[in-house]
């Protein structure tokens, strides 16, 4: 043995080594260390799989219909789109273990509150009260069923939702006329108000039926319609809902 | 030895070394009853639906185990106030339940409204860039994972992340982000924040499908994305997104 190693060249001695060297990683790499630390589709594969193992705490709202009955409720009323567990809380574990594991029933004023108390930020139309001005310490379910939520009266047609118009209006030289002496409203604006929308007038003769000189209403101020404020429209310079001179 | 018996030899023994580590390569299926081939997930958020009630925040953390304390967040709400004069503010909204009967000011607001906020799961995701050991990948349907046992937590994704979308789990100690609830997608469930928006400002689907609640979205809104002189191409758009929002 030692007389072959003697043999051996040195250049190949040295081949050698690096090819016990570079085949000794390649098997530390490939058997001996955990693949988890080598091969990435490994390490995608199992942490994908990790995250799809994770528990669902909320089940989804078709799974209260099979047994709450206030499910068809309240898909005829103006809570359809919500589901169950926005209010009533993840309820996964309920559905599996329906008589031991109740979801919370929020019934607080505090609660409801939370979507509709009044801020500047909200979406007009979506329905909103100042909780110390409506009712106040009185619990909102004792007028309204949360399941099929309704106004205890009738709104005042357009008020209900667009009440700072209104009460711009009721100051404005434009008192006298009706919302609907200017907008065409469809009867669904007031169940779908952001898929159908009123009309808004869009040409300046509008106006110019009582504001140009030629109409006969006396008591409207009088512009010469052609010339007055030359390319705008009206409503650029004039706010409609509070018509005073700018 | 001659050399040109040497090189063959050596040759052989090279190639027949390849054939054997083969062997040692593990198989990597996909996870089972579910093909991610077949998706590509989006979400579309639509500004003049949010009601900033912080639903899908609450849902989220239950949802993911996400820490309640009020700064770890996988999707959040941004509440914009743009002020006739001085600097917009941003907010994020309080959950805290005795706040939600606060009323706020409208003096001097020209126009305010919220904006829900999570991962944008970005086609060219930075934050995969910047990982420097591989922790965080792209699935093949689209979502960025982490890998909360190959993560060292050196927070380069978090600083990486122009959309401030990553935190440091307190426990963990790894990045941690939104997964559109990867464990829910998989099963054909929503995400828990689109399960529980009331008022479907956020839409969930598949980025090809047409015929679909997002193809839809799409289809009839303008649509933005946050940052989009980045090029990270995020895969979350918004529709009626005012021109402050940053």
């Amino acid at each position: 043995m030692k007389s072959f190693l003697q043999k051996m060249p040195d250049a190949l001695k040295r081949v050698l080594a690096v090819f016990v060297l570079v085949a000794g990683t390649a098997v530390l790499v490939r058997a001996v260390l955990p693949a988890s630390l080598t091969d990435s589709r490994l390490h995608i594969k199992t942490t994908v799989e990790r995250e799809m193992a994770h528990p669902v705490r909320y089940a989804g709202s078709e799974a209260c219909a099979d047994c709450h009955e206030e499910y068809k409720v309240k898909q005829g009323g103006y809570h359809k789109n919500l589901s169950c567990e926005t209010c009533h809380g993840a309820a996964k574990e309920h559905s599996e273990n329906p008589s031991d594991l109740k979801p919370k029933l929020p019934r607080m004023r505090e609660f409801c509150a939370g979507c509709h108390t009044y801020n500047p930020s909200r979406p007009s139309g979506f329905p909103q009260v100042n909780p110390a001005a409506h009712n106040p310490r009185k619990v909102c379910i004792e007028c309204h069923n949360p399941h099929d939520p309704k106004p205890t009266r009738t709104p005042r047609e357009c008020s209900a939702c667009h009440a700072e118009i209104a009460r711009t209006k009721e100051l404005s030289p434009h008192v006298q006329l009706e919302c609907t002496t200017c907008h065409t409203v469809p009867q669904d604006h007031k169940l779908i108000p952001r898929s159908v929308r009123a009309t808004i007038p869009s040409e300046r003769s509008f106006c110019g039926k009582c504001h140009s000189k030629e109409s006969g209403r006396k008591e409207a101020p009088k512009v010469d319609i052609l010339t007055h404020g030359e390319k705008y429209l009206c409503w650029q310079c004039h706010y409609p809902h509070m018509p005073e001179v700018q | 030895m001659e050399r040109r018996r040497f090189l063959s030899k050596f040759l052989s023994i090279a190639a027949s070394a390849t054939v054997v580590s083969g062997f040692f390569k593990r198989a990597v299926a996909s996870p089972d009853g579910y093909d991610p081939k077949g998706h590509y997930y989006g979400m579309g958020i639509q500004i003049d639906k949010c009601i900033g009630c912080g639903k899908c925040v609450e849902a989220c953390k239950e949802e993911n185990n996400v820490p309640k304390e009020p700064f770890f967040f996988r999707t959040w709400v941004e509440r914009y106030v743009i002020k006739k004069e001085g600097e917009t503010s941003v907010q994020n909204i309080d959950m805290r339940i005795e706040r939600s009967n606060e009323v706020f000011s409208e003096k001097d607001i020209v126009r305010s409204f919220f904006v829900p906020k999570l991962c944008n799961q970005c086609d060219n995701p930075p934050c995969v860039q910047v990982c420097p050991v591989g922790a965080t990948f792209k699935t093949e349907d689209g979502v960025i994972l982490v890998d909360d046992e190959r993560c060292i937590g050196c927070r380069y994704c978090i600083q990486a992340c122009p959309y401030g979308a990553r935190y440091l789990h307190p426990e963990k100690e790894t990045a941690d982000k939104c997964t559109f609830c990867y464990h829910r997608i998989t099963k054909g469930l929503l995400p828990a924040c689109v399960e529980v928006c009331p008022s479907q400002a956020r839409i969930f689907g598949d980025v090809k499908s047409s015929a679909s609640p997002l193809g839809r979205f799409k289809r009839m809104n303008k649509l933005h994305v946050l940052k989009p002189s980045l090029n990270t191409e995020p895969k979350v758009s918004y529709s009626g997104l005012d021109g402050e929002v940053r």
